[in-house]
């Protein structure tokens, strides 16, 4: 055998390798005394939906359910690598279903009442969760069942809205790194939900990013967990595919 | 009750700069914003927040309507001996809340 193949092999991998990942988190276009708040815990306001995220883990669900802690032990263990997995299909519904949603079923199921999307008790648990797997690549979910949704997420992504007829693509691929009023457009990489936004002065979810977008280009914001949102979702999950999680993240 | 967040050393030499940071849960609503009805909403902030060690004063702060929701409060004191580190933050509508930690001195 020529060492030719080889060589090729080698040079091949090379140029993979040393090709720069062209992505990038919204992390880096912030400003240095936001990314601080962000990188330390002792400043980052999300800490403390995080703080209220771990007290209700050991908590009773509803008046006298299990905890979650009771059926899902020790959260560092159990949850790591969780958030970086979701949307993941569930098979009752028939239909995918995001990590806020996936919390909120399983607390009704114990016996309490359904956390509302937004609720302080959702995001503060859906913040704990997701903060077990901060660091960790974004892995989405290889489920084939999942296919046909992310393919429509797709689609949504690069479908014009609203009466400003703007698609997701248009910004936050043509025109990523540009600006808009005072403001830098990121690449629209979903890393760090949920987020502490300093506009809404609290941690708000990616649906509640996803509506904000869509009432900006004046379009109708879809309902809390449609559908067509968690397909969004799954697409943008697969877009920061490898990226790492950055939650509880804080954007301006 | 808020949630608090408190960063400090647990132990300390004595006379070290020890650095303490807060963190409060709080909407800190100015007074001056209206709603989606155009209704005025009642201010609601945070008026004082105080550190004391064993009753002692140590650092205080006043808050205003142009300070953000969630406030960061960090300053740096002097180790002089062991004991409690007590926090109050004291706001409109009767909120008050105190939070403390011990310290150990060496």
């Amino acid at each position: 055998m020529s060492a030719r193949p080889a060589l090729l092999a080698a040079l091949l991998l090379a140029a993979c390798t040393s090709a720069p990942d062209p992505r990038r988190s919204g992390l880096e276009l912030m400003k240095p005394a936001t990314q601080a708040l962000q990188r330390d815990d002792s400043q980052n306001p999300a800490m403390l939906w995080v703080q209220e995220g771990k007290a209700l883990w050991s908590g009773a669900a509803g008046t006298s359910g299990p905890s979650c802690a009771d059926c899902h032990g020790d959260a560092s263990r159990t949850m790591r690598g969780v958030a970086a997995r979701y949307p993941r299909f569930d098979a009752s519904l028939g239909r995918p279903v995001g990590l806020g949603e996936r919390i909120a079923q399983c607390r009704v199921r114990q016996g309490a009442p359904a956390p509302l999307p937004e609720s302080q008790e959702r995001l503060a648990l859906e913040a704990y969760v997701a903060l077990q797997s901060r660091g960790l690549p974004i892995t989405p979910d290889a489920d084939a069942r999942l296919a046909p949704f992310r393919e429509r997420g797709q689609q949504l992504y690069q479908r014009r809205l609203g009466q400003l007829n703007l698609a997701c693509t248009q910004c936050h691929d043509a025109l990523a790194g540009g600006q808009l009023g005072g403001s830098v457009i990121p690449q629209g990489h979903a890393t760090g939900y949920p987020i502490y936004r300093l506009e809404w002065q609290a941690l708000g979810s990616l649906q509640r990013r996803l509506r904000n977008c869509m009432s900006g280009v004046r379009a109708e914001p879809y309902a809390y967990d449609a559908v067509e949102l968690i397909e969004l979702e799954l697409h943008l999950m697969q877009r920061a595919r490898g990226m790492p999680l950055e939650t509880p993240a804080v954007r301006p | 009750m808020a949630r608090a967040l408190i960063t400090m050393p647990s132990t300390a030499r004595r006379g070290e700069v020890i650095e303490i940071r807060t963190l409060i849960n709080h909407p800190m609503e100015t007074g001056y914003r209206r709603d989606a009805e155009g209704t005025l909403q009642p201010r609601d902030i945070l008026r004082r927040f105080s550190c004391r060690f064993d009753g002692e004063l140590v650092f205080s702060a006043e808050l205003n309507a142009a300070i953000a929701a969630n406030p960061y409060i960090g300053f740096f004191t002097v180790a002089v001996a062991s004991g409690v580190l007590s926090f109050s933050w004291e706001g409109d509508n009767g909120f008050a809340q105190t939070e403390s930690r011990t310290i150990t001195v060496t």
